[in-house]
């Protein structure tokens, strides 16, 4: 039996704030857009984003667009498409603008311009001195963007559908996307949602990894949706590690506390960082001290009976110091560690925090895959934005306070170019017969399965296998044995059984669609970091210690179907200004 | 009688945007499971309705419940 269908002129898949700015756009241009959201929109991992989002405002001293371009490109290791960093940084000021004009809560300075705080790799004259760049809400940008992108939405009529779970892409013999397959947490319905224009904004897969920083409901859905739809992933081995997440929890213990003092020690109790780096020490950037860390994990000087992670100490900053300045820090290593730090240090280990790559886009957001000869063709109907896409801005490494812009600029991006297809004229196309087959299948077999292994197994030996073999270091053997691992447990998956078959709110049936698509994201991630033999930003080889631009100054696709790879160029070629070529990036 | 729907959609709720709600949430709900009582179940559904930097704030314990009746769970979720 087919299930029902509605139609919309817009679909978007995720209510973050890539999905809310999109639907702002296309709600306010008078077109029907639906949003489907497992969780309630305001409760979307847009929320944990505290830092701020880059704009070269120039609030805070002199500041200009192509210097900023110039920090993500040095960041992404040269990876990024310099025609989407130019669109991005150009766009910044008046994106924020914007959401000032929206009423987000900007930090302000006495003159009432938007406050702009410093940030790791933000630098004027390319490179020569530190630049305030980061426009932030307090500790809580993400959450202010989040709300004021809600309430915009509200008022324009955005037709929300909360906790619903996109489960497939509707594709049809002409490889058009004419929306998805959903299910209705609450009622256990499936149902077609048709669109002219379908726009994923599903956010990362973060859950990957068992150390992660990322909330419950980063499985990489709109990932799985795209991988099982015969559409490549681009990027997928980059990864970014945040140093100090609590070991067995992954909550973020801020960079700020070894700005206040805090040390990292390994296992003899020594202070590993000034080895790896004399002068910056527990200060590093991020990859640097991310990467000492696993060595010392490596090498035998980890703390604790597994020896698997290191110790971040505080105490010898006294206990005023950590209750005055670092109380929310303390509060989450007693809950999450079960150690307080005016007496004990807490046990950290290198965290993943974010994904560069995803579904490739163009810089407006138009899903592009290879045919027909050009590496870049694009799929009719399909746009994808934010952290589910890659466009790609962040290369190999994400630049600090750029995934807020990211998610912004081309979550409007997306929405202006789908406004100006005049959607509205155009009828939908007819559905193919089989629109809802894959769907059915996959709730089908869950339904019927009478045992078989339980998806929390499965989830978390995926995790564990992920977190051994493609880690903050990774080496051909490792990643190879990785790669069986990971093989092995995606026929597991499609062997799982759930105990619990009600309609209603079934957790256990959505955490295990979930996993199908944590399957798509791991494989992705995995068998790239395994083919690409380098280092360039994230993807630390140490087999491999060199970047190559000779071999490797290119992304990679990956197809679920038959596990292959192929490549694509990077774009070195800017919409208007100079290229900036390649050079060794140091800090 | 408890009332399974009620509580299999409170479990869902507890999935949030902030990974720290997620594991004080999933402790919680472990630790009380299918024994909660449906005025803890009617708490827990008004704290789930608050954004997940408020819910937060009150879990580690940076702000206090505006009512009172509150209290109770956030003692609860606090020490989970």
């Amino acid at each position: 039996m087919s299930p029902p269908v509605r139609r919309f002129d817009a679909i978007i898949v995720g209510a973050g704030g890539a999905g809310m700015r999109a639907s702002l756009q296309l709600a306010e241009a008078g077109l029907s857009v639906a949003v489907l959201t497992k969780v309630f929109p305001t409760r979307s991992h847009t929320v944990a984003a505290q830092g701020g989002i880059g704009a070269s405002l120039g609030n805070m001293s002199e500041d200009s667009w192509l210097w900023h371009m110039y920090d993500t490109i040095k960041g992404s290791d040269w990876l990024g498409d310099q025609d989407a960093i130019e669109y991005m940084c150009k766009m910044a000021p008046k994106v924020v603008y914007e959401l000032e004009h929206f009423g987000m809560p900007f930090d302000r300075n006495p003159d009432g311009t938007i406050y702009q705080r410093p940030f790791g790799g933000h630098s004027a004259n390319f490179g020569e001195k530190a630049v305030q760049r980061a426009c932030a809400a307090a500790d809580r940008t993400g959450h202010a963007l989040v709300h004021t992108l809600y309430q915009r939405n509200v008022r324009a009529r955005t037709q929300f559908f909360v906790e619903w779970m996109a489960l497939d892409l509707v594709r049809d013999a002409d490889g058009e996307v004419l929306g998805v397959v959903a299910l209705e947490m609450e009622t256990g319905e499936v149902m077609v949602l048709q669109a002219k224009a379908t726009v994923f904004a599903t956010g990362g897969a973060g859950r990957i990894f068992a150390a992660s920083t990322n909330a419950f409901i980063n499985t990489g859905d709109g990932l799985g949706m795209a991988a099982r739809a015969g559409i490549p992933l681009e990027d997928m081995e980059m990864w970014q590690f945040h140093p100090t997440g609590v070991a067995g929890a992954g909550v973020l213990i801020t960079e700020g506390v070894r700005g206040e003092g805090g040390i990292l020690l390994n296992s003899n109790g020594e202070r590993f960082m000034e080895r790896y780096a004399p002068n910056l020490k527990d200060l590093a950037s991020r990859d640097v001290v991310s990467r000492s860390m696993d060595q010392e994990i490596k090498e035998g000087r980890g703390c604790g009976p597994e020896k698997d992670h290191v110790l971040l100490k505080l105490d010898h900053l006294g206990p005023e110091v950590i209750i005055k300045r670092l109380p929310s820090i303390r509060e989450i290593a007693i809950k999450f560690a079960n150690v307080d730090p005016i007496r004990e240090p807490i046990p950290v280990v290198p965290t993943i925090h974010y994904q560069m790559g995803g579904i490739p886009t163009n810089v407006h957001g138009q899903v592009v895959a290879p045919a027909g000869g050009s590496p870049n063709e694009i799929v009719p109907g399909f746009y994808a934005a934010g952290e589910c896409a890659c466009v790609s801005v962040h290369g190999a490494n994400r630049l600090g306070t750029n995934s807020l812009l990211d998610i912004v600029v081309f979550g409007r991006a997306a929405g202006d170019f789908i406004v100006a297809q005049n959607l509205k004229a155009q009828a939908h196309k007819p559905l193919p017969r089989d629109a809802a087959d894959r769907s059915l299948a996959r709730l089908a077999r869950l339904d019927g399965a009478k045992s078989g292994e339980r998806v929390p197994d499965v989830a978390n030996a995926l995790r564990k296998e992920m977190q051994a073999h493609c880690g903050v270091y990774r080496n051909q053997e490792l990643l190879s044995e990785g790669v069986r691992k990971v093989m092995e447990l995606d026929e597991r998956s499609k062997r799982v059984a759930i105990a619990d078959h009600s309609r209603t709110f079934n957790t256990a049936r959505v955490e295990a669609l979930e996993l199908d698509n944590l399957m798509e994201t791991a494989k992705a991630t995995i068998v790239s970091a395994e083919a690409r033999r380098e280092s360039r930003g994230a993807q630390a080889r140490s087999d491999y210690p060199s970047r190559d631009d000779v071999n490797w100054l290119k992304h990679t696709l990956w197809y679920s179907e038959g596990n292959r790879l192929d490549y694509k160029p990077v774009n070195l070629k800017p919409l208007t200004v100079d290229s900036f070529p390649p050079k060794a990036r140091t800090y | 009688m408890m009332d399974d729907r009620r509580l299999a959609r409170l479990r869902w709720r507890c999935r949030r945007g902030m990974l720290e709600n997620d594991l004080v949430l999933g402790r919680f709900l472990d630790a009380r499971g299918a024994s909660i009582t449906e005025d803890d179940m009617a708490l827990l559904d008004r704290l789930l309705d608050m954004t997940d930097t408020d819910l937060w704030d009150l879990i580690a314990g940076r702000a206090e419940p505006d009512d009172a009746t509150l209290a109770p769970m956030v003692k609860a979720l606090r020490t989970s």
